[in-house]
């Protein structure tokens, strides 16, 4: 059986999907679990698990949230708007 | 021609007359703060262009949340500097809007110490809206604001902070607790108002009873209205006095009843209640004589929104009665499956009443596991658009169904 995947993993594995998403594509939580659940499998891990993760991404900084029209999940960067 | 000079001759139109005016507002916090000075300034600059000078969103917030700031930037900061940044706060107001005068000092002391000192009661969500503020300030004024027991709330696509009715606090109409409802609702979704994880925004709000003071059935995408099940309640003994004093109760009550299920024989009213389409009209005019019913609930409505991406809807019936008393494991059950479903499917920026258009009430309704009823109307008396099945015989599928994909 595999391993209990934990939050900080899967933190983890959207740290990466958000960092190679930066500059091209903005990602929205759901897409984020969605490919999540994808990736590790349904057995392994759930909406619970994946907003759990997301939390944490946010709560440690290592990402932000940013609105344009719909809220996303990014990495911290310098707000482009606010440079007038 | 720039108004940097600090005249504001198009605005001073809106400022005159006895009426209230925001400019008249604007221009006493002038008075103090130079943020408010350089809004006006702005503002006359956009009604001479006749085109706004604002950027909205991008990134500001408070630590750990996605929701409860708007960015706001000026597009001619070199004009007006002090409103380069001009972020909008939302915070969740108490429900019913009750507030002790303390309360509301803070309030206005914590912004006019780090804002604007411009404040909106309330915004159409509900909120208190603090207007204007610069991204350094937003986390002292967060601290602060918690401090004093009150916390941000929603925006963005998350839930939107509850709001409901005054209720039973002061209304005698009141089918349920709206307060305690709003209040739970708030508590429950705490991590759906503050993290935004839904296709586009969705808003609760509890009326107590279908005058709907807070206009939800306008307004929100889950529109919890007060009802009753049994019958109105009659005092014969008032509805003579109200017509010993004048009133006209055959023209005046009966005639207006949209359903005509009342009768009033000059000593006795009788209403068809199995007709009555609870619309509140006749017990708004003789409060005295009627009441609603014994048997109280909730009728939970579903889907309305203000034109924004796509035209403005009202809610239309989805469940036409539950009982609302604590701890709401029904409704949040019904919640919970509803936004699984718009989560799972529903594209970006799409109101779930929206949504439900894409892909049809009838499989809406199976998604969420509620059965279809004939009172599942968008407005009394209508057609239902829920797709029977049980009403077709063998042979009738060419007429009755879609085409396969
Ligand atoms: S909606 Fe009904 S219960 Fe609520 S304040 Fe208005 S009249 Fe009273
Ligand atoms: S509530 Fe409305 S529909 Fe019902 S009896 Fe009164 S007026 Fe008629």
């Amino acid at each position: 059986m595999a391993d209990e995947l934990t939050a900080e993993q899967v933190a983890d594995a959207m740290y990466k999907m958000v960092a190679d998403a930066q500059g091209q594509k903005k990602l929205k939580p759901m897409d984020l679990q969605k490919s999540m659940i994808e990736y590790f499998g349904g057995d392994r891990c759930d909406k619970k698990l994946c907003k759990a993760a997301i939390k944490e991404l946010i709560e440690s900084g290592r990402c932000v949230y940013t609105y344009f029209g719909g809220s996303f999940i990014e990495l911290p960067h310098e707000e482009g708007a606010a440079k007038g | 021609m720039s108004n940097t000079s600090g005249k504001t001759p198009k605005l001073d139109k809106l400022d005159k007359g006895p009426w209230p005016s925001f400019v008249k507002e604007i221009k006493r916090a002038a008075e103090k703060s130079p943020m408010s000075k350089d809004l006006l300034g702005q503002l006359e600059l956009s009604y001479e262009e006749k085109i706004g000078h604002w950027k909205h969103g991008g990134i500001v917030g408070v630590f750990g949340y996605g929701g409860g700031v708007i960015g706001r930037y000026s597009d001619v900061p070199d004009k007006f500097p002090n409103v380069a940044h001009f972020h909008t706060m939302r915070v969740n107001m108490p429900s019913a809007w009750f507030y002790s005068t303390e309360a509301l000092r803070k309030l206005c002391d914590i912004w006019e110490k780090h804002g604007s000192g411009l404040l909106n009661m309330h915004g159409s969500t509900g909120d208190i809206i603090f207007l204007g503020t610069v991204t350094d300030k937003l986390e002292p004024i967060f601290a602060e604001l918690t401090e004093a027991g009150f916390d941000l709330g929603g925006s963005g696509s998350d839930v939107r902070t509850p709001s409901c009715c005054v209720g039973p606090a002061r209304c005698e109409w009141a089918c349920y607790d709206t307060l305690n409802l709003c209040y739970d609702l708030t508590m429950h979704y705490q991590d759906e108002l503050h993290r935004p994880a839904f296709p586009y925004k969705f808003k609760f709000k509890c009326a107590g009873c279908p005058n709907d003071c807070v206009a939800s059935v306008a307004r929100a995408d889950m529109s919890i209205i007060g009802t009753w099940k049994d019958g109105i309640q009659i005092d014969n003994g008032a509805v003579k006095e109200y017509a010993d004093k004048g009133m006209n109760i055959q023209k005046d009550v009966c005639g207006n009843c949209p359903a005509k299920c009342m009768e009033w024989d000059g000593s006795t009213m009788a209403i068809d209640n199995s007709l009555c389409r609870r619309c509140m009209h006749c017990i708004n005019v003789m409060p005295k004589a009627l009441r609603p019913g014994k048997e109280r609930g909730a009728c939970i409505m579903i889907g309305s929104k203000a034109p924004i991406v796509e035209g403005a809807l009202l809610s239309s019936v989805l469940v036409p009665f539950m009982k609302m008393e604590p701890p709401y494991e029904e409704l949040k059950d019904l919640v919970e499956k509803m936004h699984d479903i718009w989560c799972e499917e529903g594209k970006n920026r799409e109101r779930i009443g929206e949504f439900i258009q894409r892909v049809g009430l009838g499989n809406f309704l199976e998604a969420i596991e509620v059965e279809p009823s004939p009172y599942m109307v968008e407005h009394p008396r209508d057609n239902p658009y829920v797709f029977y099945e049980e009403y077709f015989e063998e042979g009738d599928e060419d007429e009755g169904e879609e085409e396969d994909e």
